[in-house]
């Protein structure tokens, strides 16, 4: 049960303010922003309690998103509906940012009346929630000349309209008239020294936004030769395993066995309609090698050389734990390496990375009181990257068709996105 | 636009708001009510304009409507004669032809919160849960509930009841669940909705065609429904088998929660309903969503070893997580996977975060309960780290193990040397003083260490590192006094000459006197217990039922639970009760309870007559032997001459366990063997620990009388 509903900036001013229910006075913003700045970090507990009151926050797009409740409510239920409004927030105004939310208030103020109603939640599907909606979004997006890029230039037709524009998804749901699947999955492992994996964690989904009205049936055909679980191989070849896969509700698996197709009737807006895991091994290799070297000079510096491999093209961040003070040499001038003393790290970004090149660093760093124990302290490499156009579990759409046939091709696309913020490597 | 204060604002929009030519302009007129929300959600009270408001009510733009009603909702209850206005345009769009006007009308007539246009409103609602179209059927459903808890002292009319009851079979799910929520509500007295045979089949057969949300509330619902037979059960429970592995975390934990629930007789079914559960909450646990992963991770109470992997903790995590994740691992932990896990958390200890290397710190302090050698290696390893903070939380930790295990204070006593340079944190001091007061005749240069301390004793700010300098001092002067008679006379000469502190200057004074009466005497008064074996049950985690912690399940308990520190009943000294001497101790208690907690409810007084055969006053120590086998743990007691004789105990229970709070329950007792008056202090108020304790009490009393031969007849007060 949720009693009121608002949304904080991160400096605590009020843009959203929904009492559900009447319970509780107004007072608990104010309650909820001295308990979240009073907590050292930037971190704050999911759920706080203030007498009876509990509150429950997620912080997405750079707001408090927060909820309070009852201490008998479920707080999945509360989570995932904060989520799921964020979503349809961002599908409805666009982006998730101060500014929209603030330009959209309306809408909003709309939205929360028809999702909730005296603090039951009654709806959060985009098909029916679209008949009662009657607000226009206003997009916050500024005029720029990059939207022009995707127009008729002199009449003239360009190549550009082709490409999937990277801009559809922050476009708000009115404007939006695609379909497009997308598989997104995040990506968790961690190497040790000589490269050998030490702990394997993928997990993927299949999401699919769908912004096509008169869509009855969507079927997404998977790789033929995708196994679930360790004993049913099927074929020869690189077989596409994963460990377990769960399946949303609506989806029809009739054809499933047979021959890998998914069939859905998709409902407006964005729905997970796969989730798969994979643990202990990696159908493929390592995406990226790390050849670490730390050492200390003789003027007492910690020397750090690093040469990193790469087989894919990915974009990377690469995070490493160590004392104040540091001179630098970089193989390639587009890279920066910056030391935030306040963490002790060392931050190399790099831009852009190209398969099968190999990037190498070179850190000087003074170490007041540098002693051997010192190195002991020198943290796992952490490697943050995203890389398009790659799945390391080698799951495929084949294909999506939407039936009746309507809409033109170029208004569905499908997209593979890998992310990782935890490929560790110890040093 | 001009920056304008609340009072210009509002002076502004009512002109705007009256201007006719606004007014005649649709789309002027909607924008200056825009203005007027985005004030109102500013914190700008704009409540004078609710008249022209009432007027703007008054049009066919849905849109506008919707404005004007999130401004009314909100200001109504400031002025109910002007909001019986609003009612007659929405009386009447409750007669409009679009579904949607007549949803929205009903909804806001209700969403007003006024006690007295209740009247008014009890007519369109009736017609409301007959309408044709199910939005507005879903609207009215709640409405009901909303009237009732308007007028709670009034009974809802029976009628209504019945007719809400019949709209369980409404064909639209929402309405269905509506349906039950407002029941919930309006029957609240009567302990909810009454869920029969029929209705719960019912139910169950058409929660597939429920979203979410529905579905987890009608499962809560569920948990209400005894089946009769076992098999009506085993159909119930294979019915609800696909939901238990569903994709969305909300439905899966309340299927489980309702497992638990109807199998609470049934413990192999729950375990192997949490067997299967195990794959959905560990795929949450590696959700996208931080927070939904921080919930998953609070509700895994039973784990299998074989996952211990996936607590392993990324480095961009927030420290939250991180920390929720050691104190799973350190539950996992069994022969096989210690190794790996000591490793992993070694590479934690060393966090940006002071607050995740200290939880790193102390989860390897609690493996070492039962994997002492590999983790001291670690924890020594990490003294020649020489790192502030992560000396100072391995010094808490060792303080804590020796204390637990006294076999393991050879290797500490080696460890903690040189550690007093670089220790700047008042608790991580104390815990050096401890170590060097109890253990000090095994560390070489323990007085050199002390030395330190009393030269600085001067500028000490903190008030407990002052209390533990004196004792360790002292105790230390038993065991070495050639060299600390010098060091020690300088101390107390400084604290009973020139400490501003009382507590401070008492304590000296005490131990200045102690002293005269001679070392014998002394050694008498200050013998400690270094270790207490009986408190590593205590803290580590108790092997639970199910039914002990399925009540508390799916519910904000466990998430609020996760955020405590752990392990905050050993951060002070952990004999500090018994070792400081105290005239009436459980007033000093009081008094400490009360400066923490300003509330007289949070301690609760009982007197109790217990009688039993016979005391064994002569035989303390069997006693208190026999005390700690039940875990009550022994403060101070009278000597045995002492007429009336005193023995004070405490016990405290695992937060798990009580349903009611969120803290465990302190337990301080006091039994006297006299006819004076008793009390127990116990905080917060919670019955069944305190009877459970009762009973526990009187049975070990009548244990240990039986035991003794003696049989004169003894009478017991006990509080």
């Amino acid at each position: 049960m949720i009693c009121q509903f608002f949304i904080l900036s991160s400096k605590g001013d009020h843009l959203i303010y929904k009492d559900f229910r009447g319970e509780n006075s107004s007072d608990v913003v104010r309650v909820f922003y001295e308990k979240v700045t009073a907590l050292p970090g930037d971190q704050p507990p999911v759920v706080m309690n203030h007498k009876d009151v509990y509150f429950v926050h997620v912080k997405q797009g750079g707001l408090f998103w927060v909820v309070t409740t009852n201490s008998a409510s479920s707080p999945f239920t509360i989570i995932d509906f904060i989520n799921k409004l964020c979503s349809l927030v961002k599908d409805y105004c666009g982006t998730l940012s101060e500014r929209s939310v603030q330009l959209n208030f309306a809408l909003i103020y709309e939205l929360l009346d028809e999702v909730v109603d005296y603090g039951y939640i009654q709806t959060t599907s985009c098909d029916v929630l679209k008949n009662f909606i009657q607000t226009e979004a206003v997009s916050s997006r500024s005029f720029s000349l990059f939207d022009l890029s995707n127009v008729a230039l002199f009449g003239a037709e360009t190549q550009q309209s082709k490409v999937a524009p990277s801009s559809a998804a922050t476009r708000p749901i009115h404007q939006r008239e695609q379909s497009h699947t997308e598989i997104q999955r995040l990506c968790k492992f961690r190497v040790c020294v000589q490269g050998m994996l030490m702990k394997v964690d993928v997990e993927g989904e299949i999401r699919v936004k769908c912004y096509t009205p008169r869509c009855s049936e969507m079927r997404i055909g998977l790789n033929e030769e995708f196994s679930i679980g360790r004993s049913q191989l099927r074929g020869y070849g690189a077989g596409v395993r994963v460990d377990e896969c769960s399946f949303h509700q609506n989806v029809k698996l009739d054809e499933f066995e047979s021959n890998r197709i998914l069939k859905l009737c998709p409902s407006q807006g964005e729905q997970t309609v796969m989730q798969y895991q994979l643990r202990e091994e990696l159908p493929c290799a390592a995406p990226f090698r790390l050849f670490p070297t730390v050492e200390r000079d003789a003027s007492g510096r910690l020397l750090m050389y690093l040469k990193l491999r790469c087989d894919l093209p990915p974009k990377i961040l690469f995070v490493c734990l160590i004392c104040p003070s540091l001179s630098q040499e970089l193989s390639s001038p587009d890279q920066s390496a910056e030391l935030k003393p306040q963490s002790r790290v060392v931050v190399w970004s790099i831009p852009k990375v190209n398969g099968g090149t190999q990037l190498s660093a070179l850190f000087k760093v003074d170490v007041p009181g540098l002693c051997s124990s010192s190195l002991l302290e020198v943290a796992p490499v952490g490697l943050s990257f995203e890389v398009p156009k790659w799945t390391c579990s080698g799951l495929q759409v084949r294909f999506l068709r939407l039936s009746p046939v309507y809409s033109p091709a170029g208004e569905r696309w499908v997209r593979y996105i890998t992310h990782s913020d935890s490929y560790t490597i110890r040093i | 636009m001009p920056y304008l204060s609340g009072e210009d604002t509002v002076k502004e929009l009512r002109r705007a708001l009256s201007n006719p030519n606004v007014q005649s302009d649709p789309l002027r007129y909607r924008n200056t009510i825009t203005k007027v929300i985005r004030a109102m959600s500013q914190g700008v009270d704009v409540s004078a304009l609710f008249p022209e408001m009432v007027k703007a009510c008054a049009t066919v733009d849905i849109v506008q409507k919707k404005l004007v009603y999130v401004f009314l909702c909100s200001y109504a209850s400031l002025n109910p004669d002007l909001s019986l206005l609003v009612i007659n345009t929405l009386r009447k769009d409750c007669q409009d032809a679009n579904p949607m006007v007549r949803s929205l009308a009903l909804r806001n007539m209700t969403n007003l919160r006024l006690p007295g246009l209740v009247e008014y409103v009890e007519q369109p609602l009736s017609s409301g849960l007959r309408d044709r179209a199910a939005c507005v059927r879903r609207v009215a459903v709640l409405g009901w509930a909303k009237l009732h808890n308007l007028q709670p002292e009034t009974e809802t009319d029976a009628a209504v009841v019945n007719e809400l009851y019949s709209l369980l079979r409404d064909p639209d799910p929402i309405v269905m669940v509506n349906c039950l929520r407002a029941l919930e509500e309006v029957l609240k007295e009567e302990g909810g909705v009454a869920i029969n045979k029929a209705i719960a089949h019912h139910l169950l057969n058409r929660l597939k065609e429920c979203d979410v949300w529905a579905q987890s509330d009608i499962l809560r619902i569920l948990e209400r429904y005894c089946p009769q037979t076992e098999g009506e059960l085993f159909d119930i429970l294979s019915l609800l088998d696909s939901c238990l592995i569903c994709v969305a975390p909300p439905v899966m934990a309340a299927t489980l929660r309702l497992f638990l629930c109807l199998c609470s007789s049934l413990p192999a079914v729950c375990h192997s309903a949490l067997e299967r559960a195990c794959g959905p909450l560990l795929t949450a646990c590696g959700s996208s969503s931080r927070e939904m992963r921080f919930s998953a991770l609070a509700h895994i109470q039973v784990l299998l070893g074989a996952h211990y992997k996936r607590f392993f903790c990324g480095y961009a995590e927030p420290a939250f997580i991180k920390q929720r994740k050691m104190q799973v691992l350190v539950e996992l932990v069994n022969d096989e996977n210690v190794s790996m896990l000591l490793d992993e958390l070694k590479g934690y200890c060393t966090d940006v975060n002071p607050e995740t290397a200290q939880a790193a710190i102390s989860a390897i302090g609690r493996i070492a309960r039962s994997y002492s050698d590999k983790c001291l290696e670690i924890l020594t390893g990490l003294l020649g780290l020489k790192q502030e903070h992560i000396t100072s939380a391995v010094v808490q930790t060792l303080r804590d193990l020796v204390w637990a295990c006294p076999q393991c204070s050879d290797i500490v006593c080696t460890t903690i040397e040189g550690c007093e340079q670089i220790i700047q944190d008042a608790q991580g001091r104390q815990a050096l003083l401890w170590l060097l007061g109890a253990h000090g005749e095994r560390v070489p240069s323990a007085p050199y260490a002390l030395e330190g301390f009393i030269d600085g004793v001067r500028f000490e700010g903190s008030l407990c590192v002052k209390m533990e300098l004196l004792s360790a001092a002292l105790r230390l002067f038993l065991c070495r006094p050639a060299e600390m008679q010098d060091m020690l006379g300088r101390l107390l000469h400084y604290c009973i000459e020139e400490e501003s502190d009382m507590c401070v200057r008492d304590h000296a004074l005490l131990y200045y006197r102690l002293l005269h009466c001679g070392i014998e005497e002394t050694r008498r008064f200050v013998q400690m217990r270094r270790s207490d074996p009986g408190l590593g049950v205590l803290i580590g985690r108790p092997q639970q039922s199910i039914n002990s912690w399925a009540q508390s399940f799916n519910t904000m308990q466990p998430l609020c639970g996760a955020t405590t520190t752990p392990d905050t009943s050993t951060r002070g000294s952990p004999e500090h009760t018994n070792f400081y001497p105290k005239t009436n101790l459980s007033k000093e208690l009081r008094t400490c309870q009360v400066d923490s907690t300003p509330t007289e409810e949070d301690f609760f007084c009982l007197e109790t007559l217990i009688q039993c055969s016979l005391i064994p006053v002569d035989s303390p120590y069997s006693l208190q032997a026999a005390l700690q086998l039940v875990n009550i743990q022994t403060m101070a007691f009278t000597p045995t001459s002492a007429i009336p004789w005193k023995f004070y105990m405490y016990t405290h229970t695992q937060p798990e366990c009580s349903t009611k709070t969120a803290h465990g329950t302190l337990i301080l007792a006091e039994l006297l063997y006299s006819n004076e008056a008793p009390d127990v202090d116990e905080k917060p108020r919670d019955e069944p620990a305190l009877m459970g304790f009762l009973s526990i009490l009187s049975t070990v009393l009548n244990t240990v009388a039986l035991q003794c031969e003696n049989s004169q007849q003894g009478k017991t007060q006990l509080s």
